[in-house]
């Protein structure tokens, strides 16, 4: 079954390294369902974070290729099927007016989400949380009217 | 220290002496350089793509990597073929390619290609040189990462600027600095134990080795192993010689084109050890009809290998020299049992055979078989096709090493310059090219490049005027519609148009006449033997011309698709 994963790969920070990675998966076949590079603590080494859907089989070719890459350093492979900590970070701008600004106001504080701007047509938030959390946060904001959002991708840290 | 000095300068740090190559704009300082350094040789070939496949042909024989300089844009992608092919059957090629100076990167300059990007995916690594302060760094992992593990070709695109640009206080590297890079060459012993464990406890066992057994250098522990155990061996396209054609547990080669005793011994067996070898579709058929009784042991150099086609029990990760050792230290020896009978059995029931006595025609096995009777040590290299397979099936093969071919991407085209490489590094060694009418054209132009360098290839048309591959497939499977596959005329091998010299284009003998190269044909069974005692005691490059049957096939055959074990095996 295919379930989704979590793959971090630290690199050595080297040019290209994100269009070997992802040239590599494309290559084998796999689907990127999000993708998020950022430097570490270290500044030579980059950290890629892949959210991949597949089975088994094709996880464990994954990471087996990724880790054949002259440039990694090393594989983690979190499945979120397992309680690891799996977040989304979500900017998005809603229409609002007079009359249903207080529901929306409403709605950010049952999914504490957190005003970034507010003016008389539209209010700008954040939200973090589970990629299920954000997709219906979207789904409840979408009849007043989304100016537009932005997404992370979903980031996730082992124990 | 001018960046193209630091180029040679490191290639002489790395021993090479030989390089293969071509010029063009965004390289000339580097051979410049190259031009007041005698004791690197250039071999100037016809191509770039000759030049790759000949810088492989020198590192399949030699073991070391083989380099090629190229200019950038179409000097650079000329040699996709070759290292792709490297890539597929893991040979250590190093393509070293000019690029456009670095402000012009990205501009759509002149002759500039992203060879970085284009090469990705067909190489085991590769780089861009953006300052000269990398470059010695760089050179030198280039050849630790091609060779060591399972070897790869690697680029190293060189922008212009940086061959001009000086770089004080050079200095080569002594060591590589690969944090994340280290291969793995001795085998878990828990795991290695589990493979002694199921050996003796096999009944019919069957052990399946493939090229990873020549790059290893596990040909004395191979060997040892199979008498040891007495275990019923067959050896892929990519490790024939591996154990020597006459070897009494040798059961010859494996899948679509192999021995029936090999593929039915591979449907039935309890155990499968497979070393050195990636379960190719070629072997296989569909994965999940293969093997499927065995418990399968599977020991690799690259983890990757391990379950991506089939189910392993064993898994070992390790180089296979360094596992057959620590193996032969807890294995128990075994005595031939009824299994061994049976494999013997299919064997006689089932053995390669070719009919020349009954044909008017040359057939392309009696030319080969008739080189075991003159030639004992050759390199034989091979184009790809239906003569490819016949060189696996009836030469005899008694080395490690002794057989050049692309096995993994079926490179037309190959034969003659990978031929060229290995005669040129390999003074003395008889090295036999065996082409087919097609695969022979597609690089043709390296019949000057020996004539001028005096590199005795000895080439071996196979001509049927036909792809012969292709054709027996259209034959077989597509209704008889030779669709493009007669390279005769423009009769598409109609029934009118007879197979002799003098309707074929173009005349291959005159080419290699034209080209500096002597020229010998044979079109009956009786002149074989002379026109191949002339070509191989001929002092310098030959070509010499069969023109065989045209409707020779190859048999046993496994239709795609089919589980190996439902063999045609012709009439």
């Amino acid at each position: 079954m295919k379930e989704k994963h979590t793959i971090i790969i630290k690199v050595t920070n080297h040019v290209g390294v994100l269009a070997k990675i992802s040239g590599l998966l494309a290559q084998r076949g796999y689907n990127i369902e999000s993708a998020i590079a950022a430097p570490t603590e270290n500044p030579d080494v980059y950290k890629i974070s892949l959210v991949v859907k597949e089975n088994e089989k094709g996880i464990q070719q994954i990471t087996k290729q990724l880790n054949k890459m002259v440039d990694t350093l090393k594989v983690t492979d979190i499945s979120h099927k397992n309680n690891y900590v799996v977040r989304e970070y979500l900017i998005i701008k809603v229409q609002v007016n007079n009359d249903n600004r207080s529901d929306v106001f409403e709605l950010m504080q049952v999914f504490s989400a957190k005003a970034l701007d507010v003016d008389s047509d539209y209010i700008m938030m954040e939200l973090a949380g589970t990629a299920r959390k954000i997709s219906r946060m979207i789904k409840l904001l979408k009849p007043f009217g989304i100016e537009e959002y932005v997404r992370s991708g979903e980031f996730a840290m082992s124990e | 220290m001018k960046g193209s000095e630091i180029i040679i300068d490191s290639l002489k740090k790395e021993k090479v002496n030989k390089i293969f190559g071509y010029p063009g704009g965004a390289v000339i300082p580097i051979f410049d350089t190259l031009y007041s350094n005698p004791d690197i040789d250039v071999t100037l070939t016809r191509h770039e793509q000759g030049a790759v496949h000949a810088a492989d042909g020198y590192a399949r024989t030699t073991g070391k990597p083989g380099v090629c300089i190229v200019t950038s844009g179409p000097g650079a992608t000329n040699t996709v073929t070759g290292l792709a092919t490297a890539k597929l059957d893991s040979v250590p090629v190093i393509v070293i390619s000019g690029q456009v100076p670095t402000g012009y990167i990205g501009t759509d300059a002149f002759q500039e290609t992203d060879f970085f990007g284009l090469s990705r995916s067909i190489c085991k690594h590769n780089y861009l040189v953006k300052d000269i302060k990398e470059l010695p760094k760089i050179i030198k992992e280039a050849f630790h990462v091609a060779k060591s593990g399972r070897p790869g070709p690697v680029t190293i695109d060189i922008p212009k600027d940086v061959s001009l640009d000086e770089l004080e206080n050079y200095k080569y590297p002594d060591k590589v600095d690969l944090a994340g890079y280290k291969p793995v060459l001795e085998g878990n012993m828990k795991q290695i134990k589990k493979l002694a464990e199921a050996v003796k406890e096999s009944e019919k066992p069957v052990l399946y080795t493939g090229g990873g057994i020549v790059t290893s250098g596990a040909e004395a522990e191979i060997r040892n192993f199979v008498e040891k155990t007495k275990i019923p061996t067959t050896t892929t396209l990519m490790g024939l010689g591996t154990l020597p054609y006459d070897h009494p547990e040798f059961l010859g080669m494996p899948g679509m084109h192999g021995t029936v005793a090999a593929n039915y011994a591979l449907t039935e067996c309890d155990l499968l050890i497979a070393i050195g070898t990636r379960f190719d579709d070629r072997v296989t058929g569909p994965p999940d009809t293969f093997a499927k009784n065995a418990k399968v042991a599977h020991v690799d150099i690259d983890p990757a290998e391990i379950g991506k086609i089939i189910e392993t029990d064993i898994p070992v990760v390790g180089d296979a020299h360094y596992v057959l050792q620590q193996l032969d230290k807890i294995l128990e020896p075994k005595e031939k049992n009824g299994w061994n009978a049976k494999t013997t059995e299919w064997q006689e029931q089932y053995p390669l055979r070719y009919d020349q006595e009954g044909n008017q025609e040359i057939l392309a096995q009696y030319v080969i078989d008739q080189l075991n009777e003159l030639v004992d040590d050759a390199i034989m290299v091979t184009d790809v096709g239906q003569h490819q397979m016949w060189v696996a099936q009836f030469f005899h093969f008694k080395k490690s090493g002794q057989l050049l071919t692309s096995g993994g991407l079926g490179t037309m085209g190959y034969g003659l310059p990978a031929a060229m490489g290995a005669a040129s590094s390999n003074p003395g060694k008889p090295v036999i090219n065996v082409s087919g009418d097609g695969g022979f054209q597609m690089n043709i132009q390296e019949l000057t490049t020996c004539a001028l360098n005096n590199i005795p290839v000895k080439n071996i048309v196979i001509n049927n005027s036909y792809l012969g591959m292709v054709r027996q497939w259209q034959e077989l499977f597509w209704n008889k519609r030779y669709a493009q596959t007669s390279l005769r005329d423009r009769s598409n091998g109609s029934k009118d148009s007879k197979h002799t010299p003098e309707n074929y284009c173009p005349d291959i003998v005159g080419m290699a006449e034209a080209s500096g190269v002597k020229g010998l044909r044979a079109t009956k069974p009786e002149q074989v033997k002379d026109v191949l005692k002339e070509g191989l005691e001929h002092d310098g490059p030959v070509v010499m011309e069969f023109f065989v049957r045209e409707t020779e096939n190859v048999y046993p055959m496994v239709p795609a698709g089919k589980p190996i074990n439902e063999i045609l095996l012709g009439d």
